[in-house]
């Protein structure tokens, strides 16, 4: 990807400094999304999910990693997208919150990107509000932008529909 | 907290449990002497460990118990039940200051005065004269006549000022803890003064041996004790008073400085303020020597013999080793599932050594968590005896089996829910002595406490010898309660009666005592031993004896689950609640039957309730034609889970089952934690993660779902009763021999009752049912009731009336298509029908609606239909689903084809779907939209403008019949006429249908 490899010289040379961050990026229906890198805990490829019913519809399920159990949680439902195509069963980033771990099911995870804050912005005030609730802002990469997931509004979504 | 004080805390809440226990051994053996020594012992070494912790309220009340423990054991006093009332009241302040010293960690305030003078008056009762006669004269002991604590740590305080000032002697107590120091000191000089204090000889050698070592001689002593006397002064403590202190001092010279004569003989032999001191000095060497003698200097070293056996260890750490030793049993079955995938694998060997030392493991941790059950009786000896006095009742406690081990974790939650068992047994159950000795038992009561190990659970029993539950009362509760209506009381076992004392506020007991009575007890039990999976169950004989039998899982952390699979998912279910597995196919003896489309299983003659897993969690059956698969799996074979939740048993439909398993609950993540109907969930042997079914929160979801659904459903069957004619129709006997039938939605419940609570209104009978007269009502005139026995009724009910139809016997609830083949000319039938290939008369229910209730509907009998009216179309709306009902069949049987509305709205929804009538019934009075307001809506509709409407109402009054018409109703009917109405019908249709 032309964006990383941009990017790749200032992240050596800057490494911890303030003014950029880590994210691991995913896609979504083709759209780029990132979540900061130290608080994504795994990468996971297609899982035996176990279906949580009475769940509010974004719970996926559970699934077991390593012993812990994770609660599966679909994003593509959070965000008001459609199904997957039958058979890409896509892939999960491994977020922790409070203690409790979830898999964020997405499309595909793609490189971990170090991105220069100037490159921030907020989110545009036309924004589908149900992506704005988890969204922190965009990225403009070179060729593409990418949305910033706020995991535990993410998360928080879910909590508020359930109860 | 400071550990010296956590440490003390923990030993003397042991100690006073073991005390409690002994004392009431000892009241049962007052001549043991090795129990007293023993008590006598523990109330010391309390004592002892107070004074040296400063604890001067503590060590006050002990130090007076002590006393009177010591003139017992000196043969003094006799073992009284006053006496061991005393001493445990004594316990019982302790007990309270502990309490307050664990929150605040320091001793709360407040004056134990006047139960120390109870404790050394009594002491001194029997003590002889010279104990008893210079104490009150000169206004108690030195120690009160310098002013007690206070005064001491007024003291003190001054004095090591004064001894850290001093260069010639602040040397010895630099390097010294001044706090530790200081409590000594208080404590000493307390003791020397004569106050409450345990001080003993070696106590204060081990505090000052430090001081020798450093070579602390006789100069300097001399210099310290010159201080003291300073300090006395400056306080301006009585001269008097002074010099004994003084000369109480000096006699501790030799052991400060490493002497050996025991300060305690030498003080309270010159004093002999409070008496007992002197005693326990001298009476205690043989315990106090031994004690001292594997002890010597240093205090710490008390448990050394205990401590080459037993470490404590914090329970925390406990739990985690737990929770590793769950999760290693987990990964354990994991690997062994895939070994057994796995043909001549050369893992094969080291992983059942695994499996076995994982198992032992698992066995040996469980074991660290496990206490005899014995810990949590130890309070009941104390408390039966207690109860015994206050109620003036003989109550002996036996315990069986309490070395039986069961979880730490479990043990704690079962402590109060048993205590307020035995506290019930002893205050309910026991008679008193009079009444037990009439009723040809002995006078002393009996209540056992038993506990044994059952296949994976432990079973406590408590179980009295006394009255055992008075089942009239009970039933006269029930009823005033409102908990069940006569008629239901009378069906109900003496089983099913029994249990209403877990019902909450639920008390027979007359008067409210300090036991027990306020109804609130035994429903928080039975919740509190269900929270940890646990059941009760009840056996009782009135006359002799009630037993509780308490099953409980020995551990929380790891259960034994059914593992069953609904809808292509599995669930586990805990194997606790699990009474029994049942398959039923419709080809054998065990199938599902419906009533209302509510499943039942008949199972050994009850009819069990079943709720079916895929519906309760609404799990979609796979889509297209795998799901008629499936559906049809579902009506073929079905697995019903016999589940068991505190008195309810239900049955959980469920596709498959498969095998039990050990599992290890874990939390739910919190965004799943308001779903109810799951406790947790695990990781399978196979790695997969699978939702553990709470069986409460089922019964609860269960429960709601199945009346929600009974209703939603019984309106959905009026409506089918008329789409697909196939009605539910109720089959019995009543009089004759021929099958009757009712529609069994009509019916709103069977019951049973007991002939001989039949009251008489005239010549109606009646019973009392749910708070109201019953009429009873007889299938014919000829028909005669039995006088005694019991005989099932039918009720129907609508709009708070209700009527019991006597029948001979209930047979069966079928589902068939209902079709008058024959009219009767008999009255209350409505003619005859085909049920289940036999001549069935129906009954018209309304005929007997109208005998029991003459207003009910004003006229009765069945007109004959207009042939001429055949397949003409109904439309009935009435928001009452009873009269739908009622009247659906009626004019069925009229031959209209009838469609239902439950309010206008509906009926409106229709007229846009495009359905045409003959003509329309409506009630006037309806929720929502009012009968004049839908027969304005209908005659401002194009498409139903030129349609006929009947109304139908309760209330005919002539304003009623103008505003009527002018809203454009064709016509008035009064809502109980049927035969008005059949006539009107007619006359209406014949006049549109000429018309049209």
């Amino acid at each position: 990807m032309s964006a990383d490899q941009a990017m790749k010289p200032v992240t050596s040379g800057n490494m911890g400094h303030e003014d950029s961050q880590e994210f691991v990026t995913m896609t979504i229906q083709d759209q780029l999304f990132g979540i900061p890198v130290l608080s994504v805990q795994d990468v996971l490829g297609p899982q035996a999910i176990t279906k949580i019913p009475l769940a509010s519809p974004e719970v996926a399920g559970a699934l077991n990693l390593r012993g812990r159990i994770v609660t599966a949680i679909d994003v593509r439902k959070c965000l008001g997208l459609s199904e997957r195509d039958e058979g890409d069963r896509g892939m999960s980033v491994v977020v922790d919150l409070s203690g409790e771990l979830y898999s964020l099911i997405i499309d595909s995870v793609g490189e971990v990107l170090r991105l220069p804050s100037k490159s921030f912005e907020r989110n545009p005030a036309t924004l589908d509000p149900l992506w704005r609730e988890v969204s922190m802002g965009v990225y403009r990469l070179e060729e593409r932008l990418m949305v910033v997931f706020d995991v535990a509004r993410l998360l928080n979504l879910k909590k508020a529909e359930a109860a | 907290m400071d550990d010296l004080l956590n440490e003390f805390l923990t030993e003397t809440t042991e100690s006073l449990s073991m005390l409690d226990v002994e004392l009431v051994r000892l009241e049962q053996n007052p001549n043991d002497p090795k129990l007293l020594g023993n008590i006598f012992r523990l109330v010391h070494t309390i004592k002892g460990t107070c004074g040296f912790l400063g604890l001067p309220r503590l060590e006050m009340v002990a130090h007076a118990g002590e006393n009177v423990l010591g003139k017992i054991r000196d043969g003094e006093l006799e073992v009284t039940p006053v006496a061991v009332s005393l001493i445990l009241e004594a316990l019982d302040q302790i007990k309270a200051i502990l309490t307050a010293l664990e929150e605040t960690e320091t001793e709360p305030e407040g004056n134990d005065q006047s139960l120390i003078d109870r404790l050394n008056a009594f002491a001194n009762s029997a003590g002889g004269a010279e104990y008893s006669g210079d104490e009150p004269a000169d206004g108690g002991s030195l120690y009160e006549r310098l002013g007690g604590a206070e005064a001491v740590e007024a003291v003190v305080d001054l004095f090591y000022r004064k001894i850290l000032a001093d260069e010639r002697v602040s040397h010895f107590f630099e390097d010294t803890d001044m706090e530790v120091q200081h409590l000594r000191q208080k404590a000493f000089l307390t003791m020397a003064f004569g106050g409450p204090s345990a001080y003993t000889g070696k106590d204060l050698r081990a505090a000052h041996a430090h001081l020798a070592e450093k070579g602390l001689n006789d100069s300097h002593f001399d210099v310290v004790a010159g201080h003291l006397q300073a300090t006395l002064d400056e306080l301006q403590v009585p001269e008097e008073l002074s010099r004994q202190v003084m000369e109480i001092v000096a006699s501790t010279r030799d052991d400060v400085l490493g002497g050996s004569a025991p300060v305690d003989e030498a003080v309270t032999g010159e004093k002999a303020a409070p008496s007992p001191e002197g005693d326990s000095g001298e009476a205690q060497p043989a315990a106090g020597k031994t004690e001292s003698a594997s002890t010597g200097p240093g205090s710490g070293s008390k448990e050394s013999s205990v401590a080459a056996q037993n470490i404590r260890v914090n329970v925390s750490l406990l739990e985690n080793l737990m929770t590793m030793v769950s999760e290693l049993v987990l990964t354990r079955n994991q690997l062994l599932q895939i070994l057994r995938s796995q043909h001549e694998s050369e893992f094969g060997g080291p992983l059942q050594r695994l499996n076995h030392i994982t198992s032992e493991l698992q066995e040996g941790v469980m074991k660290t968590r496990m206490q005899p059950i014995g810990n949590a009786w130890a309070k009941l000896p104390r408390i039966v005896r207690d109860l015994a006095l206050e109620l003036d009742k003989k109550i002996q406690l036996e315990m069986v089996g309490a070395d039986t081990e069961l979880d730490r974790q479990v043990l704690e939650l079962i402590k109060d829910p048993l205590t307020h068992m035995v506290r019930n047994s002893g205050d309910h159950g026991i008679e008193d002595p009079a009444a037990r000795t009439a009723a040809g038992k002995p006078a002393v009561g009996t209540i056992t406490l038993n506990a044994y190990h059952e296949g994976g659970h432990i079973i406590i029993e408590v179980k009295d010898d006394g009255r055992g539950l008075p089942i009239e009362k009970l039933k006269a509760k029930a009823l005033s309660t409102g908990l069940v209506s006569e008629a239901e009381l009378e069906s109900l076992s003496v089983q099913q009666i029994n249990q209403f004392i877990f019902k909450p506020g639920f008390s027979t007991a007359e008067k409210v005592t300090s036991v027990s009575g306020r109804g609130v007890g035994m429903d928080v039990v039975c919740t509190n031993i269900e929270k940890i999976g646990g059941t009760v169950e009840l056996k009782s004989e009135e006359g002799t004896g009630t037993t509780f039998i308490i099953k409980i899982p020995l551990t929380l952390a790891i259960v034994s689950a059914l593992i069953v699979e609904s809808a292509g998912e599995r669930f586990a279910i805990p194997q606790i609640s699990v009474l029994e597995l049942v398959r039923a196919s419709s080809n054998t003896d065990l199938s599902i039957e419906t009533i209302n489309e509510t499943p039942v299983l008949r199972l050994r003659n009850r009819l069990l309730p079943l709720v079916s897993l895929r519906n309760l969690l609404a799990l979609t059956r796979a889509e297209g034609p795998d799901g008629e698969v499936a559906a049809e799996a579902e009506a073929e074979e079905n697995f019903i889970v016999v589940t068991q939740v505190g008195n309810y048993s239900f049955g959980i439909i469920v596709d498959r089952v498969f095998d039990t398993e050990e599992i290890v609950v874990k939390p739910v993540a919190p965004i799943l934690r308001d779903i109810s109907i799951f406790s947790g969930n695990t990781i399978l042997g196979d790695g997969s993660v699978i939702m553990i079914l709470d069986p409460n929160g089922f019964a609860a979801a269960s429960g709601e779902a199945t009346t929600t659904d009974t209703l939603a459903e019984s309106t959905e069957a009026a409506r089918g009763t008329v789409s697909d004619d196939r009605v539910a129709l109720l089959l019995f006997h009543a009089g004759d021999a021929s099958p009757k039938a009712v529609p069994l939605a009509l019916v709103a419940r069977l019951e049973e009752i007991q002939l001989d609570k039949i009251e008489y209104s005239g010549s109606v009978p009646m019973v009392q049912y749910r708070g109201h007269l019953m009429p009873l009502i007889m299938i014919d005139d000829n028909y005669e009731l039995k006088s005694s026995g019991r005989q099932p009724i039918l009720v129907f009910s609508d709009r708070g009336r209700t009527m019991g139809l006597v029948v001979d016997e209930i047979m069966d609830i079928v589902e068939e298509t209902l079709t008058v083949e024959l009219k009767s000319t008999q009255s209350g039938m409505i003619g005859s029908s085909i049920v289940e290939g036999h001549a069935t008369e129906v009954i018209d229910a309304a005929y007997y609606l109208t005998r029991a209730f003459g207003d009910w509907f004003e006229a009765r009998g069945s007109a004959p239909g207009d042939e001429a009216s055949r397949t003409k179309r109904v439309l009935l709306v009435d928001d009452s689903p009873f009269f739908l009902n009622l009247l659906t069949p009626l004019l069925s049987v009229a031959g209209y084809d009838v469609t239902t509305a439950e309010n206008a709205g509906e009926a409106m929804a229709m007229c846009e779907q495009g359905r045409d009538f003959d003509v329309i019934i409506s009630d006037i009075e309806m929720p929502g939209m009012s009968g004049f307001e839908f027969a304005q809506a209908v005659r401002n509709n194009t498409r139903w403008r030129d349609t006929p409407i009947v109304a139908l109402s309760s209330y005919t009054t002539e304003a009623d019949l103008d505003r009527g018409r002018k809203v454009g109703f064709s016509d008035y009917v009064p809502k109980f006429d049927r035969d008005a109405l059949l006539q009107t019908l007619s006359e209406t249709i014949a006049m549109s249908g000429g018309a049209a």
